[in-house]
This record gives structure tokens, sequence and C-alpha cells, in this order.
């Protein structure tokens, strides 16, 4: 794909060095390294429990690491809170979808950010504000009003989404985005995917879906047992080739490895 | 927008759906109206006079003060058991307070106390509520300590004695003989909710109309209105036809009634228009999705048990008032009512959902079930028993209705 962004000269919107968690003993992660570009998807691979979660969750602020940095745009930041990260525009799309299914479909969206006036919440505002933000990714949702319990787990997922695009996300994190959608759906978020892409927004996509990384993806950097195995161009790389990286975490025999 | 003409739903939910009632507390009323007209009917037409009920509303401001709170209680998926002994405990430290301190019959020594009394309440709920918040303990365990230790407190601060009477000042709280606002003051106050009510609906309406976001119909929003200032109008007819027997004057709204509302109108603005209790509810409904959008749970359950103790130390006011002593029994069991009237009123022990003017209905449906069978002599042995079949019968009855909403 367009592979040509991706170069060293460009600094990095995001970038993590020598991130390392533990959980009473257990080494969720161990001296990590990852960056993303502007406008780069970067598919980030691995079995369960390798440390994909782990590692989103200390990007977007749930977690804060025992040791390591973590820089955006060069400068280095302190997320020590998911509104620390939110307020510099990296916006988590969690795999459970993080929504309250009691609240309707507006509350959702402005969840932790809701719009004020004299001090008191602006339910019409939002409500407006949520119908354009659906608008604009197409999204048809009769009534904003609902809870959002009895929506299907598509109409779940744009909520979500709609949540990080209404907030100008840079840095977007999704975490397996189409796991629960049926084929329809899941091509609704694909192409959502690439018309971000192309406003300049980073994405972090966490899949197992083999197919859908090496279409959207421009890079991948598998995981394994809480560390980088290593980062390759997926123009550079075969699929089977990152397999044998996710399951045996073996390098391919070739030099394609990138930062 | 977009014309709302989707599936076909069932016709009556579709209906209540589109006049934008709550079926549920349009089932609470017809409710209340039943048991009214039965007790109206076995007790010969003394149940519906207006001494009845104006009795009936004084009897529903302790419990009536401190369900909304019990609501952002269990919203949260919490339970507070502690509230009848935090009532009990701050009452007799106002008691002692307004008999031994403050001894003085001026009403900054009764506003002081009361206030002194709020603080004692508001500091034990957050106590208790950083207990459940930061050291991970369960409510049910911590407020179960509550409910031993403040019992035990209030015995504890005069060793039991019963301490009596009160200044003049500090009994207006209980509603008792000075303690209502009169004819022309009742007229006043229910203008002002008259007012209240017009002015918010129709600039509710008004915005939403000139926004284009779905609305009723001008007519029914018409009707909407009508009937709420009507049963103003009706309360304030009520309250003022129970006249002072040494004067002959309208009594008009009790004091403890006044603070009842005001109460339950600031904590419908809470849960409907502020941050606060937007994240209640969304901690509720999904406690790690709060997390995630950067709430801070911890100081909001801290938060949410201090308005409980607050508003239990309320009713602790209002109860020492009203009994003219301080007694170390004071509100004891209260807290059951409390959470009956809570959960009747349609606030799901399994959090997320609740409301306020549900639960406000549910403390009038408990008070007129007590106070009907008191009017019918029944025995208290009999009035605890159809007290926890009624409570028992309201979380069945939630339970199915959880079950049905979750196909």
């Amino acid at each position: 794909m367009s592979a040509s962004i991706v170069n060293t000269t460009v600094t990095p919107l995001v970038e993590a060095r020598g991130i390392s968690k533990s959980f009473g003993g257990i080494h969720a992660l161990e001296d990590v390294n990852i960056s993303l570009a502007p406008g780069e998807v970067l598919g980030l691979l691995g079995h369960n429990g390798a440390g994909k979660s782990t590692l989103i969750k200390m990007l977007s602020g749930a977690y804060t690491a025992d040791a390591g940095q973590i820089l955006i745009n060069g400068q280095e930041v302190k997320l020590t809170s998911p509104r620390a990260a939110q307020k510099l525009g990296i916006e988590t799309i969690y795999q459970n979808l993080a929504l309250a299914d009691n609240l309707d479909v507006a509350a959702n969206i402005f969840l932790g950010r809701e719009l004020l006036r004299g001090g008191a919440l602006d339910e019409d505002t939002m409500e407006l504000e949520a119908r354009k933000v659906l608008d604009r990714l197409k999204v048809n949702l009769p009534d904003l009003k609902k809870p959002v319990f009895n929506l299907s787990g598509g109409q779940r997922q744009c909520i979500a989404i709609s949540r990080a695009i209404y907030f100008k996300a840079r840095v977007l994190i999704m975490d397996e985005p189409t796991a629960a959608l049926g084929p329809q759906e899941t091509h609704q978020v694909n192409e959502l995917i690439k018309s971000l892409k192309t406003e300049g927004v980073g994405i972090f996509l966490i899949s197992h879906d083999m197919h859908d990384v090496f279409d959207l993806a421009d890079r991948v950097t598998v995981m394994k047992n809480g560390k980088v195995v290593g980062s390759a161009l997926t123009s550079q790389i075969t699929q089977d080739e990152v397999l044998e990286m996710i399951i045996a975490g073996k390098l391919p025999g070739r030099n394609v490895l990138t930062n | 927008m977009q014309s709302v003409k989707t599936v076909p739903t069932t016709p009556p939910r579709r209906l209540l759906a589109q006049l934008g009632i709550d079926g549920r507390l349009l089932f609470m009323v017809l409710a209340i109206a039943g048991i009214w007209i039965a007790f109206n009917l076995l007790t010969g037409g003394v149940f519906i006079t207006s001494r009845n009920l104006w009795n009936l509303s004084v009897q529903t401001a302790s419990v009536g003060v401190m369900v909304s709170g019990m609501v952002l209680v269990i919203v949260m998926r919490n339970i507070d058991l502690s509230i009848g002994s935090i009532l009990g405990f701050t009452g007799m430290a106002m008691a002692v307070l307004n008999i031994r301190v403050f001894t003085q019959d001026t009403w900054w020594g009764a506003l002081l106390t009361l206030a002194l009394g709020l603080l004692l309440g508001l500091g034990i709920g957050m106590l208790q509520g950083t207990w459940v918040a930061v050291l991970g303990v369960p409510s049910f365990i911590v407020t179960l300590g509550g409910l031993l230790i403040f019992r035990g407190g209030a015995w504890l601060l005069t060793s039991g004695q019963t301490v009596a009477p009160l200044t003049e000042t500090f009994q207006i709280l209980g509603g008792g003989l000075n303690g209502s606002i009169g004819g022309p003051a009742s007229w006043g106050v229910g203008a002002l909710i008259a007012a209240a009510i017009m002015w918010t609906d129709l600039r509710n309406y008004q915005q939403r109309a000139r926004r284009g976001l779905p609305n009723r119909t001008a007519i029914l929003q018409f009707v909407f209105t009508g009937v709420t200032l009507a049963l103003v109008l009706a309360f304030v007819l009520v309250m003022n036809s129970y006249p002072d027997p040494r004067s002959g004057l309208p009594r008009g709204m009790p004091v403890p009634v006044l603070i009842m509302l005001a109460v339950t109108a600031i904590m419908m603005w809470v849960v409907r228009a502020t941050r606060f209790g937007r994240y209640v509810f969304a901690y509720g409904g999904n406690p790690e999705a709060a997390r995630l959008a950067g709430i801070n749970t911890t100081r909001l359950t801290i938060l949410v048990f201090g308005i409980m103790g607050m508003l239990a130390a309320l009713a602790g006011a209002i109860q020492t008032a009203r009994l003219n002593a301080g007694t170390n029994s004071t509100g004891t069991l209260a807290e059951l009512s409390v959470i009956a009237a809570a959960v009747i009123g349609g606030t799901s022990l399994a959090g997320g959902t609740g409301s306020i003017p549900g639960a406000f209905l549910g403390a009038i449906l408990m008070a007129s079930l007590i106070n009907g069978m008191l009017l019918l002599d029944l025995p208290s042995a009999w009035q605890n028993v159809v007290q926890g079949l009624v409570l028992m019968l309201a979380v069945t009855l939630d339970g199915i209705f959880q079950r049905r909403r979750a196909k």
C-alpha cells in the first residue's frame, strides 16, 4: 500500500520505548518498543495473552507502565489516566465496546466529556451533534434517546467509533473492531479506517483476521509473551511468515524487518 | 429528522412511548390510586379526607427525603443498610446539641443544630463510601457494620437516656403544631411550583421545536402540563382544607413535606441535568466503561454515600423534631422501608436503573399502606407481614420486567 509515508525521517506520531509492566510477578510486557506514523495503520498481532491488550491499555491511559517512555510527536508524555490520553488525541475503541447499556446513544458518545450549558447538561446540543457524527458515518439510528442495550453489535460498534471521531482522534486504537460484526458491517468499518487514514489519523489495529490486517495495515508488529517479535511492512512480508512469527516467534529467513 | 414509522411494536407500549409517558410511573400512580380507594372503602370514607391525607404527607416525609439518595446508591450497584442507624445517631446528636448546647430558643440555634447534624451525616456517609471505594469492602458489609456502630453510638451519646423537649423553633422541622406554613404561604408556594413547571415545559418544548428535535404534539404537551398543574392545585387545596384546631385557620403545607419536595426536586435535577448524575448511571450500567471514559469512580462512590448520609441526617432532624425528643431507637428499620420504596419505584438491584419520581411514588405507596393499616387498627405484626410481602412482590415484578426486557 502506501508504504512511502512510512520512513524514518518523519517524527513518529506515537512512540513507546522500553515499556515494561508486570502484574504480581508476571511480566505482561517486557521492554516493548513500538511506533506509529501519521496516517499509518499498524496491525498489532499476537496470540491471546501476548500483551497486545496490556500495551494498548498503556497507550490509552488505563494502565501506567512500570518502566519506559511514551512520546507523542517526539515529546515525552505521561498518560496517567484515560482522560489524559484523550486530551492528547488518543482515542480507544475497546473490544468490549465500553458502552453503558442503560444510557442512550448521545449519552454514550459524550460519556465523560458531556457538553454543558450554564452548568447543566446540554442534552439537545449533544443529541444534534451525535446525529451529525452518525450521519457522517452513514449510520442510521432513528431514536438517539433510546438506551443502547437493544442495538445490534454493528450499531454499538458505530457508536463507539463515533465517539472517537467526534473528539477528533489523532491516534485511534482499535481492539478487534470487527470481531462481533457481520460481513456488511465489517466492510463499513474497514472503509471508515481507510478514510480516517487519508485524514492523517494514525491507527493501531488489533485483529485476529490476517486477511483484514493485510488489507488495511501498512505495517505489522508481532508480539509474543509480552515481547515484540518484530515489525515488517505488509508489502514486503507474506501472511505465512507473519503466522510463523505469531506462533513460533520465529523471524523470517530473509531481511524484511523494519524498526 | 427521519420519520419514526419503523417496525411496528406491541401497541400499548408503543402508544405510551408516543405519548412520552413512562409506563412504570403510570402503573405506580394507578397502584396508589387503587390502594387509596380500597382503604377509603374499608375505612368507611376516612382515608380520603383532608385530615388523613395531610397526616399521610407528613408520614411520607422521612422516607421520602431518604429514598432519592438510596436510588443513587442502588443504581451504583451498592446498598446502604446503615441509614436507619445514621438517622438515629444524628437525630440524637442534634437533640443533645439543641437541648444542652444551644439552650436559647433562637432560629440560628436551630439552624446551626441542623447544619451540624447534616455535616455529621455527610461525614459518616463519606467515611463509609471511602471504605467501600478505596478499601474495596462490599457496601453490604460496610453499612451492616455501620448499622450496628451508629445504633450503638446513639445509645452511647446519652447512655441510653431520652432527651426532651427540643426548642420550639427546632420542632418546626417536624411539622407539629407550629410546623406548617399556613394558607396564604401555601398558595404562594403552589403558585411558584406551577410557574416553574410552566416555564420549564414551555422552554423545553420551544427549544426542541426550534432545533428540529422530536417533540410531543402541542396539544399533548398542553394536556400534560395541564394535568401536572391540576395535581399541584389539588395538593394545595388538600393541605389548606385541614384547619388548625386552635385557630380554625388552614394549616397549609407542613415543613417536612416542603423539605421532602425540595429534596426530590433537587435530586431529579441532579440526575437529569448534571454530569454527576449521568456518571452515577453510567457506572451502574457498566463500571468498566465509566472508568475507561475517565470518570473518577472512587470520588463518585464517596460522594453518593455522603449524600445518602446527609439525607439520613435530614430525616433524623425531621423525626426527632416530630417526636420532640431524641431517643436511641429513632429510625430503627428505616433502611428497610427506604430500600423497599426505592425498589417498588423501579430501582433495580442489578444497578443502572432507577428513577427519582418513581422512588418518590414508592415512598407514597409504602406510607399509604402503613397509614391505611393503622386506620384499620391492624396489629403491627400484621403490618410487618404486609410490608414484607409487598417488597417481595415488587422485586419479583422487577425481575420479570428485567427478563422480558432482556429478550
